[in-house]
């Protein structure tokens, strides 16, 4: 092959895709022959996670730029997908759209806040991070605000919004390998665990930057197979982001005709209408914390520094969002496909015999057994088998005659993307690929957090703060040590099921937003910002934020302006934006070295402000 | 060679100056589609367009691909506003 690895990507990620094409089809194969299921499933996870074992280990290196940005090589184009694998997690792929048939309009604020934030990223910050050459984003504070102390506080809100949300990616690699592998849930977190510490230890950004690209391309094509065959199935066309306007009309016929009192649809949300769960201000809230905290979170931001120009860092940002809308936008068919196979072929369909029971879908019965649907209170599991004979007992006991209703049933968010194979009648192969395109999202997020997280700490913790003259060698050793020890200590936290760590990680965004995105943005757009200024202003911002977070959540603090906990950054914002203003117009202003900083930050010309030493 | 385009103070002032201009007019097209339009969908769910109503469809994909868009064309205005002044990257 001639030429370097970046001019030739095209034709390299362009035969990966066909040999994932193929590997699915011969994998189909195997099926039709008599291959059991669970030989499938492992194939499909053993082989993905060796592929990107692969890339990791071809993308080692012993260079500084190399291992904290890629050695800033990476086109725009691809940092776009790459920056999709790492903000898109395991919630985003399995969990969004059932969010969306759960809540209907109101999940929308979801698709909303997590898209829109990236206007914010190409706007107000990425190009002036890239400009500067940060390894890290505390490294920006740093030297913007001139010292250690920005630094600290940095990295103490970097560490609170993304250590929860690395114990949630390593949790969601376990829930999926135990799922398809059959394997215990603290075997499985092993598992995944392994796979994190493949793409990344040896390579750091630039092995992670690459396998991200790799499960990019797998997750996309699994998340859209299912629906597109669904589709294509249930109207014709396989077009499923457009086809669903017709599903939705049906699925509020529906509800008009069967949701009065005495229908089996009683009590259903309606799907299209606006703050059934949520009221506008929550609503409203919500998009904007999820927005800002997009535009603050450091693993995302730290994608942008690995862009060769300033120029390719805004268009690449354009790119990840692009990307990331192709699945945002079919998330809303999922669902909506899903709850018109339940409302047509679930609910409403005759229980009071068992014949009848037994002629419900078969998926009912096997995510029943999951423990993923309740019917008639009955949840399947290890102790309790979901067979007709159980649910028909379980429906007469609390006396359930005629017809399933609404209020008697009930299913977990998961099940809508993890089930829709099985609701089109598609082979298991599906499945196995659904399953593999969840890990794909899960590990590279997890990727991405590991070395945000690591990467603090031996960037600016040890080698800014501890040891700025270590060797570029002992630099790199420690940042691998301290990447297997954060990595060792997500997959600690995530094996015992924390069920509190999980509900925290939507406090990521809040906190972010209010802890980073005042001092990042201000120490940009405007010269007058102060070290102290700055300083306080995140840690009233985070401060603020976080203490809402507890105290409304674990003391029973009562709402302020009824705004539900998610949305704490709406309070943490304004704080931190008012602190820092204030603050800064009491100290002094930034000497004129400062302001000149802050003048050649602006400007895209010349090179990266911040060099590395090119020898020691 | 950290500022090798040696631009006076008045050329960076107005390089600055269009850029917050096209900062603010982004961010103003940004809210309107974050915000603004989802105010109304209760009026604009009344419009159905192949079966989509469009309040629901402009939150469901509509802002999505504004989004999109608005961000190539901001990148592009803003590397035509820094080749304007002289301080884009050499290409």
């Amino acid at each position: 092959m001639k030429g370097d690895f970046t001019s030739n990507l095209g034709r390299i990620y362009g035969t990966y895709t066909g040999g994932f094409a193929v590997f699915v089809i011969l994998l189909a194969i195997l099926e039709q022959v008599g291959v059991p299921n669970a030989v499938i499933g492992y194939l499909f996870v053993f082989f993905t996670i060796a592929v990107y074992a692969g890339i990791g280990i071809l993308s080692r290196t012993m260079q500084v730029s190399e291992y904290y940005v890629a050695g800033r090589k990476v086109p725009a184009f691809y940092n776009g997908m790459a920056t999709a694998a790492d903000w898109m997690s395991a919630a985003s792929f399995i969990g969004m759209a059932g969010s969306l048939y759960l809540l209907g309009y109101d999940g929308l604020a979801f698709v909303l806040g997590w898209t829109g934030g990236y206007v914010l990223v190409a706007v107000l910050i990425a190009p002036y991070l890239r400009k500067f050459g940060a390894y890290t984003v505390p490294d920006f504070l740093g030297s913007r605000y001139g010292g250690n102390l920005a630094r600290a506080v940095g990295i103490l809100v970097l560490f609170s919004c993304s250590f929860t949300y690395i114990v949630a990616q390593v949790t969601g690699t376990g829930v999926i390998a135990s799922r398809f592998l059959d394997i215990q849930f603290e075997l499985a977190v092993f598992v995944g665990l392994v796979g994190i510490l493949v793409c990344s230890m040896m390579g750091g950004m630039r092995a992670v930057t690459w396998t991200q690209v790799a499960q990019y391309i797998v997750l996309i094509i699994a998340y859209l197979i299912p629906v597109v065959i669904l589709s294509a199935q249930r109207t014709g066309v396989p077009l499923p982001q457009i086809m669903y306007g017709e599903v939705l009309q049906q699925i509020s016929a529906l509800e008009i005709e069967h949701g009065g009192a005495g229908g089996y649809l009683e009590g259903a949300r309606a799907h299209l209408e606006p703050y059934t769960s949520y009221n506008p201000l929550n609503f409203f809230a919500l998009i904007l914390c999820l927005m800002v905290g997009t535009a603050s979170l450091p693993h995302v931001l730290m994608r942008f520094f690995t862009t060769p120009s300033v120029r390719d860092a805004r268009r690449s940002v354009g790119w990840a969002l692009l990307f990331i809308f192709i699945l945002y936008f079919t998330a809303p068919a999922y669902a909506a496909f899903a709850k018109l196979e339940i409302y047509e072929n679930v609910l409403g369909t005759a229980i009071s015999t068992l014949e009848e029971i037994e002629a419900l879908p078969e998926w009912v019965f096997i995510y029943g057994n999951l423990g993923m649907v309740t019917i008639c209170g009955l949840t399947g599991g290890p102790e309790q088998a979901f067979t007709a004979q159980a649910l028909f007992d379980a429906c007469q006991a609390l006396g359930v005659d005629g017809v399933l209703t609404h209020a008697q049933f009930a299913i977990n968010r998961d099940v809508v993307v993890i089930a829709t194979p099985e609701i089109a009648g598609l082979p298991y192969v599906i499945a196995g690929l659904v399953a593999a395109g969840g890990l794909a999202a899960a590990l590279s997020t997890a990727d991405g957090l590991l070395l945000a997280i690591a990467n603090a700490l031996s960037h600016d913790i040890y080698y800014r703060m501890i040891d700025p003259q270590a060797s570029t060698r002992r630099r790199l050793v420690v940042a691998r040590i301290l990447l297997i020890v954060v990595a060792v200590f997500a997959a600690i936290v995530a094996g015992t099921r924390p069920a509190g760590i999980l509900a925290m990680v939507a406090w990521a965004f809040s906190l972010a937003a209010a802890g980073l995105f005042p001092a990042l943005i201000m120490g940009v757009w405007w010269k007058r910002t102060t070290k102290e200024g700055a300083i306080l202003g995140m840690l009233a911002g985070g401060g603020v934020t976080l203490f809402y977070l507890v105290m409304t959540r674990y003391f029973d603090m009562e709402l302020w302006f009824g705004v539900a906990n998610i949305s704490a950054g709406i309070f943490g914002i304004p704080v931190a934006f008012l602190v820092t203003y204030v603050v800064s117009l009491m100290t002094p202003e930034p000497s004129k070295e400062m302001q000149d900083f802050i003048d050649e930050l602006r400007r895209p010309h010349g090179e990266a402000m911040m060099q590395e030493k090119t020898s020691a | 060679m950290t500022d090798g385009t040696g631009i006076t103070p008045e050329q960076g002032q107005r390089h600055w100056a269009k850029s917050k201009g096209l900062m603010w007019f982004t961010l103003f097209v940004w809210f309107i589609f974050s915000f603004g339009i989802h105010i109304f969908n209760g009026y604009l769910n009344e419009i159905v367009i192949l079966g989509f109503p469009l309040g629901f469809y402009m939150a469901a994909q509509g802002s999505l691909i504004i989004f999109v868009i608005l961000i190539f064309w901001f990148a592009n205005r803003q590397n035509a506003i820094d080749r304007e002044f002289g301080v884009a990257e050499d290409e």
